[in-house]
């Protein structure tokens, strides 16, 4: 089967596996158009696309745009800080009135969990979730998903540790999501006032202690604290934050085998994760940003390409 | 269901070195010539081909698989859309001959596709097409192969199949067959 069993990429719950293999499969395919003489291919031609940010973004962001323009789309962008919003526009007439001037999909990132599902049921386009809140980033965990199979080959079986605010992290979510259904088993790890209370009923693993953690897993997903999102202080200082969850070169070099090292960026280097750890041969953080790229024109591709 | 054999094994393999033969006296030393198998079912001819070169000329000429389901006019026009193969080009063709080899040549849509998805490889000198056979007055776009196995005349209603050995079918073969009405 080459179609998805959806015509919105709202986050990996609403998916089959068989949806996430076949956008993996894609994205291979991908990859290796983004790395010919001329990385272009014609497949999106008559497809316009908004992305439509209403939170900030440097990376989901450029990496969108760079995957429809790879697939020779046409790319309206849009920033909540410069536009209508801040005069009292809701978020489906704003969207409505981008659709009038035919856009077929919609890539969007917004601060309110189900902010694209409840657009899915309100306009006509493709809706592509960039991060809604705290609760899912389908593309950053298939490109994570992706990343790691280039490295182990397939999933099943093998062991992810999640690493950090899990509490307020959508990768982390997504990539439970993401891996289990590819058969993978998942820990998450962080002080216990930034893991969700009822972690454990996703099937997931809970450790506390980083270090057991790291001799538990094949690969080491790290994510960064989210000081933006925590009203509250959840831990006293980052400084301590750092002695305790904080990953270097050191500890990796004292584990008894070599494990991967994955960040979603933006790091913060020497609190979650120390330069010589960030850039070490186990670190395959640069490799996740390129194949960003090559996942997301799957998804656009797929999306697109059931008849109109 | 109807069946008709165009070519049987012998047959396919007596095309086959007429395909080499025509090829070496065409690019005589293959000095600045590449061979390019369109997937998914072009790939198994050229390989038999760059096999066969070396085989009568001991040459080994560059060859390589172009997938065109990117480039292809019916993106969005089918039920759901194709699913891609692997290319698989280690080498550009910027200023090189190329044989463009596939295995049925119907519509003509197929070609123009992978003539699209080659030119991201650089601009060749020149492009040649093999095909082992050319369904005759089907074309939409105006291409014409430079080698060719065998011409048929078929309808819109039969399908033309190549069936080798390396499948699991019984042996080398091409058949005529009426499409399933159902």
């Amino acid at each position: 089967m080459s179609q998805l069993s959806t015509r919105h990429l709202l986050g990996i719950k609403d998916i089959t596996e068989t949806d996430i293999r076949l956008i993996l499969e894609t994205a291979a395919n991908f990859k290796e158009v983004i790395n010919r003489p001329i990385k272009k291919v014609p497949s999106l031609r008559d497809i316009t696309i908004a992305n439509i940010f209403f939170e900030n973004s440097t990376r989901t962001r450029l990496s969108f745009e760079l995957a429809e323009k790879r697939l020779s789309a046409d790319v309206v962008n849009f920033s909540s800080s410069n536009s209508s919003v801040k005069k009292g526009e809701t978020l489906v007439d704003t969207v409505n009135n981008i659709l009038a001037m035919k856009v077929d999909m919609v890539v969007m990132r917004h601060a309110s969990p189900g902010a694209p599902h409840f657009l899915s049921r309100n306009v006509k386009a493709n809706i592509v979730n960039a991060g809604d809140g705290t609760h899912e980033h389908p593309t950053q965990a298939l490109l994570d998903a992706f990343s790691m199979q280039e490295k182990l080959g397939d999933l099943a079986g093998k062991k992810i540790a999640i690493i950090g605010d899990i509490l307020h992290s959508r990768v982390a979510l997504s990539n439970i999501f993401c891996l289990q259904k590819l058969g993978a088993e998942v820990m998450v790890c962080g002080p216990i006032t930034l893991l969700p209370k009822y972690i454990s009923s996703l099937g997931v693993k809970v450790e506390l202690d980083v270090r057991k953690a790291l001799e538990w897993c094949d690969v080491a997903n790290v994510l960064r604290i989210q000081l933006e999102r925590q009203q509250i202080k959840y831990f006293p200082s980052l400084r301590e934050y750092s002695l305790y969850y904080g990953i270097n070169k050191k500890m990796l070099q004292s584990l008894n085998k070599e494990i991967i090292i994955m960040h979603p960026g933006p790091i913060n280097r020497g609190v979650e994760l120390s330069s010589d750890a960030a850039d070490s041969e186990q670190s395959i953080i640069l490799d996740q940003v390129e194949n960003g790229v090559a996942v997301r024109m799957a998804v656009l591709y797929l999306l697109a390409g059931a008849k109109g | 269901m109807q069946k008709r054999l165009v070519l049987d094994q012998q047959q396919i393999a007596i095309t086959l070195k007429r395909f080499c033969y025509q090829l070496i006296e065409n690019h005589d030393d293959f000095e600045n010539t590449v061979i390019l198998g369109l997937q998914p079912r072009g790939t198994i001819l050229l390989d038999k081909i760059v096999a066969l070169l070396k085989e009568i000329s001991g040459i080994e000429v560059p060859s390589g698989y172009l997938d065109a389901t990117f480039h292809r006019d019916d993106f969005r026009r089918r039920d759901f859309p194709l699913k891609a193969n692997e290319t698989k080009i280690d080498f550009l063709v910027e200023g090189k001959k190329v044989i463009l080899i596939d295995d049925v040549l119907y519509k003509g849509r197929s070609v123009r596709a992978a003539m699209d998805a080659m030119i991201a490889f650089g601009r060749p000198q020149k492009v040649e097409l093999m095909v082992l056979v050319d369904r005759r007055l089907t074309r939409d776009f105006p291409i014409m192969p430079d080698y060719v196995g065998v011409k048929v005349n078929t309808l819109d209603s039969q399908h033309v199949i190549v069936e080798w050995a390396e499948q699991g079918f019984p042996q080398d073969a091409i058949w005529i067959t009426e499409k399933d009405k159902s």
